[in-house]
């Protein structure tokens, strides 16, 4: 059975670019280009892994995040956020909320790849 | 014994040493190196002269009627030079920093310098102290007379009996003899600091004189005529020790007289202050008098119970001294007793002449002269010699009075008690001194009210009842008071019985002149200089240095204070005072400048001379601008007022503080905004930038590990790095824009734009966005010919900006946006209104910050634009703004420019 990924990004390019990563590893991809549309993913489906871009319309990547832990099917989620903005702030507030990664913008393709593999995705 | 004219000789021979020894001490002193003279011991000596005849001769006479009282006269001076050394090292540091002259200049310059009251105290002095003198020549011609009529057989017994009448002629003739040697070496030249040492001398002189007298008469008493001391006393009449009934307050008044005398007569104050060399001089003084006067009063009491017991009944105490020895037929120790009262007798009527002439010749003389027109005429004349005539006419004058008043009253017994009466006349410069000295707030006319109202008294009460009954008052005006009114009986004023004269004189005169100097003094403000003068004299100690007025400022040229200098000092002084003060200038030539110090040191040096009051006069004459300005004033305000002023001044810094806080904590509030602002701009600039960096590195990596991507793909992935390059390029170059634009470093060529036509031109540019999102451009264009001063391209940019934004964020399918423009009172506006929902009212201030984007999934832009329009529109005059209207209602943003009509429009 082919493992599904939500990837939650308001940014056309870089949801191209993950898709291209993540279908390449085996994924079947599930946009959301915004926080809204994420959760009515979530809401409807169990993903196997999911990447929240924090930066988003409406809800934000925190936001998803939260509901997701909230929610006992996501409970287990493997969870990566992804922001551009890079303090280190968001990353332990990410880790603190339950994400399983955090990437920051730009990273190279290395890391998004190493992440997955760390995740056993 | 001696014929007259022996001991005429005799006298002429002592006065001739005491001519040498003055010689001798002046040309001492002028020779640089004043040695001995200087010596505590002089110093003290003169300031015995105290011990006039009165105390040589009266003092035993006082024994032999009332036992121990005469010791009040001396216990009262011990008190003060024991006790109060602070104030005797006070006044000494005063008068020397200010060049003090005599009592009445003290005064007078303690309350700014005032005339009157330095005429005033004059007076005083004068009509004290002439008796006083007449007393000296009295006891001299009296003693003179007995020891000539002891020569003779026929009257030795009168001798030791009532003394005769004295001669007029003997006294005449010591009068002369003084006002000789007064002249001589008391009034030769006008020193600035009023130091005669030659006279001083002298006094030392004529102290270790009378003092040896009086000890030889009491030895020879004691262990000559009685066989020691115990045999003596048992020879005391039962009842001279005895307490009399009004022992405790005469004796209470005889003790503050003598201690306030010791300081407030013209001549202790003259030796204590003015002769003064040296401020220790007055510490050693303060233990070696009183042994002095521990000295010369030990054999007072032998020898008047001697008197009492040794010579006939009915003989005159007053003239034991004398007639002891005589009695017991030793020549020589008479001669002696005789020397020692004539000692006794001339250094204080030399003191005392001194004393009073400078007084009246520097206050009275002086001021006369400075405002008569004669006085101009003398202008290029010689002041200094004027000043010494007017002071030996003085020296002259007293004498004279002195002897006319000897003259005038031989006849009543008034003289006896003259020396208490000038105590308490004197006295009554005690208040206003003494106040000065330690009090601040005293001033002028509290003291001078005081002075006049205590002389006043005085005269009534004791001075002129002391002529006599039927002299000034008659007989019933002393028993029952003028035209017999009961309360004004002098020896009773106002119904006060039960003391004896002295005290009752002294208990009214004190307390009027107290209580006035006290409460006008507490009521009344001081003038600015009395106020400077005050606090210059209370704390003397605290004045570092010299004594700087550094308070008034004056002008003057030098020229005019050189002939000023001239006339007082004598050409040759002036000139080397002037050349000494340019020196000290630093100048090359013999005139200073005319500074303020120089004014001040040139005043207080002619004040020595002409006393205080007169040398303002003086300068005042010819310097301008004197006043002494409110800052100045603050800097010699009584503590008080200083503390005040300080805890004002604090208070109001604090208060500045406080402010300055709250400013700087609202700065710092400012501050830290700006800084979270200038974070979150970073933040946001940040944020923008890496999501293209993203994008670009990522399909580069994959295009670069990924060589077997397919053509399709990998052009897709270069156009999407291409794209994103772009887009930062762009917005590096929108921030660089907007940075520019907001520090007002951008400067476009302006030119009138046709408004109307370049909102055409943007509408255009944004029909495909439009029908793409299907909505309608509604464009109503009502100002065709108005022309702004802009920069076309700009403009529509703007408009292009703000066309797309409503599509992007205020599209509702099928519906219009609506573009109206419009022209009035000056100003093109252009509004546009979206179909969406409208802004949030809580959102509404912050579409114009940056990075702040609508809630719309399109997000190319970075949230530039309106604040990039903005500014756009502020750099043509104008303004754009987001119009309030009702939610859900649709956008409105307006933009306005100032314009103007043309009817051939401009493209």
């Amino acid at each position: 059975m082919t493992k599904t990924v939500l990837i939650a990004e308001d940014e056309p390019h870089i949801v191209e670019l993950l898709t291209f990563l993540l279908e390449r590893e085996g994924y079947a991809v599930t946009a959301a280009a915004d926080g809204e549309a994420a959760l009515t993913v979530l809401a409807n489906t169990t993903p196997d892994l999911a990447v929240l871009d924090v930066m988003m319309p409406k809800q934000s990547g925190f936001d998803v995040l939260r509901e997701a832990r909230n929610d006992p099917r996501h409970k287990d989620l493997p969870i990566i956020i992804l922001t551009a903005r890079g303090q280190t702030r968001d990353r332990e507030t990410a880790i603190e909320m339950g994400a399983d990664a955090f990437i920051a913008k730009p990273f190279s393709n290395q890391d998004v790849l190493a992440t997955l593999r760390r995740l056993g995705a | 014994m001696l014929s007259a004219n022996v001991l005429s000789a005799i006298c002429v021979g002592y006065v001739a040493v005491l001519f040498v020894t003055a010689y001798l001490g002046d040309r001492k002193a002028r020779s640089g190196k004043p040695g001995w003279l200087e010596s505590p011991l002089v110093y003290t000596f003169a300031i015995s002269v105290y011990c006039t005849s009165w105390t040589f001769y009266g003092a035993v006479g006082s024994a032999a009627r009332n036992g121990l009282e005469f010791v009040t006269i001396y216990l009262g001076p011990t008190l003060v030079f024991v006790g109060w050394l602070h104030l005797l090292s006070k006044l000494v540091r005063i008068a020397r920093a200010n060049n003090i002259t005599s009592i009445a200049d003290m005064i007078s310059s303690r309350y700014g310098k005032s005339s009157a009251i330095a005429v005033v105290v004059t007076l005083i002095s004068v009509v004290a102290a002439t008796p006083y003198i007449a007393l000296q020549l009295k006891a001299v011609a009296t003693s003179f007379q007995v020891i000539v009529a002891g020569a003779d057989p026929g009257v030795a017994t009168a001798a030791g009996g009532v003394a005769a009448p004295p001669t007029f002629e003997a006294a005449f003739w010591v009068a002369a003899g003084m006002a000789a040697f007064t002249l001589l070496f008391g009034a030769r030249n006008t020193d600035t600091n009023e130091r005669h040492h030659g006279v001083v001398a002298a006094i030392a002189l004529e102290a270790i004189v009378k003092l040896t007298a009086l000890i030889a008469v009491g030895v020879f008493v004691v262990f000559g005529m009685a066989d020691g001391p115990a045999t003596i006393f048992e020879r005391m009449p039962p009842d001279l020790l005895t307490p009399r009934d009004d022992f405790a307050t005469r004796w209470i008044t005889l003790i503050l007289l003598s201690s306030v005398a010791i300081i407030c007569l013209p001549r202790q104050f003259h030796v204590t202050v003015v002769e003064n060399v040296d401020e220790r001089q007055v510490a050693t003084a303060s233990w070696l008098f009183p042994l002095y006067l521990f000295l010369i009063s030990i054999f007072i009491l032998p020898i008047a119970i001697a008197g009492l017991s040794f010579l006939p009944a009915g003989a005159d105490p007053d003239l034991f001294v004398l007639t002891l020895p005589m009695a017991a037929d030793q020549h020589g120790l008479a001669l002696l007793a005789f020397l020692g009262g004539f000692s006794s007798a001339t250094s204080m009527v030399i003191v005392s002449s001194i004393a009073l002439a400078i007084m009246i010749s520097n206050h009275i003389v002086m001021p006369l002269m400075l405002k008569t027109p004669w006085a101009e005429r003398a202008q290029s004349g010689d002041i200094r010699r004027m000043l010494l005539r007017s002071r030996r006419i003085s020296i002259v004058a007293i004498l004279m009075l002195g002897f006319l008043y000897f003259r005038l009253s031989s006849g009543s017994e008034g003289l006896a008690s003259i020396g208490l009466i000038a105590f308490a006349g004197v006295a009554q410069a005690a208040p206003s001194m003494i106040g000065g000295v330690f009090w601040r707030m005293a001033n002028g006319r509290g003291a001078l009210a005081g002075l006049i109202a205590g002389f006043t008294i005085w005269a009534y009460t004791l001075f002129l009842p002391s002529f006599g009954p039927d002299v000034i008052f008659t007989a019933s005006a002393l028993a029952d008071g003028p035209w017999g009114i009961g309360i004004l009986r002098p020896y009773a004023l106002f119904g006060l019985t039960g003391l004896d004269p002295l005290t009752h004189a002294l208990f009214w005169s004190f307390t009027a002149n107290i209580l006035l100097f006290v409460s006008i003094s507490l009521l009344a403000d001081q003038r600015p200089l009395e106020r400077l003068q005050g606090a210059l004299f209370v704390d003397v100690f605290r004045m570092p240095g010299s004594n700087s007025h550094r308070y008034i400022q004056r002008s003057v040229t030098v020229t005019d204070l050189f002939v000023l200098a001239q006339r007082i000092m004598g050409p040759n002084e002036a000139q080397r005072m002037f050349a000494g003060f340019a020196r000290q200038q630093g100048l090359d030539g013999d005139m200073p400048v005319a500074t303020d110090a120089f004014i001040d040191h040139l005043e207080r040096r002619l004040a020595g001379s002409i006393g205080a009051a007169s040398a303002r006069t003086m300068i005042s004459q010819i310097a301008v601008g004197e006043s002494i300005s409110l800052a100045e004033l603050t800097k010699v305000a009584d503590e008080a007022a200083q503390a005040i002023e300080y805890s004002q001044q604090v208070e109001e810094k604090s208060l500045q503080l406080e402010a300055t806080a709250r400013e700087l904590r609202e700065a710092n509030r400012l501050l830290k905004e700006l800084d979270a602002r200038k974070d979150d701009f970073l933040n946001q600039v940040s944020h923008e930038l890496r999501t293209p960096m993203t994008s670009i590195r990522s399909f580069s990596e994959i295009l670069l590990e990924n060589a077997d991507i397919d053509g399709p793909r990998s052009d897709r992935f270069l156009s999407i790095i291409h794209d994103e390059s772009i887009r930062l390029t762009r917005l590096l170059d929108q921030i660089l824009e907007l940075s520019q634009m907001e520090t007002g470093r951008v400067e476009w060529p302006l030119s009138a734009v046709n408004i109307d036509k370049a909102l055409g031109r943007a509408a255009a540019v944004s029909e495909g966005i439009a029908s793409e999102a299907g909505v309608q451009l509604a464009l109503s264009l009502n100002a065709p010919g108005a022309v702004a001063e802009a920069e076309a391209d700009r403009l529509v940019q703007v408009f292009v900006n703000l066309i797309n934004n409503a599509i992007k964020y205020g599209a509702t399918k099928g519906e219009a946006i609506e573009i109206n423009s419009s022209f009035a009172d000056g100003h093109y506006r252009m509004t546009i209104r979206d179909c969406g929902p409208g802004i949030p009212e809580r959102d509404r201030e912050r579409v114009f910050e940056k990075f702040v984007r609508g809630a719309q999934p399109e997000t190319s832009g970075a949230g530039l634009g309106l604040p990039i329009s903005r500014e756009i529109i502020r750099q043509f005059s104008g303004d754009l703004v987001l119009l309030d209207g009702p939610e859900g209602a649709g956008a409105v943003f307006q933009v306005t420019l100032p314009a103007s009509v043309r009817a051939a429009a401009a493209e």
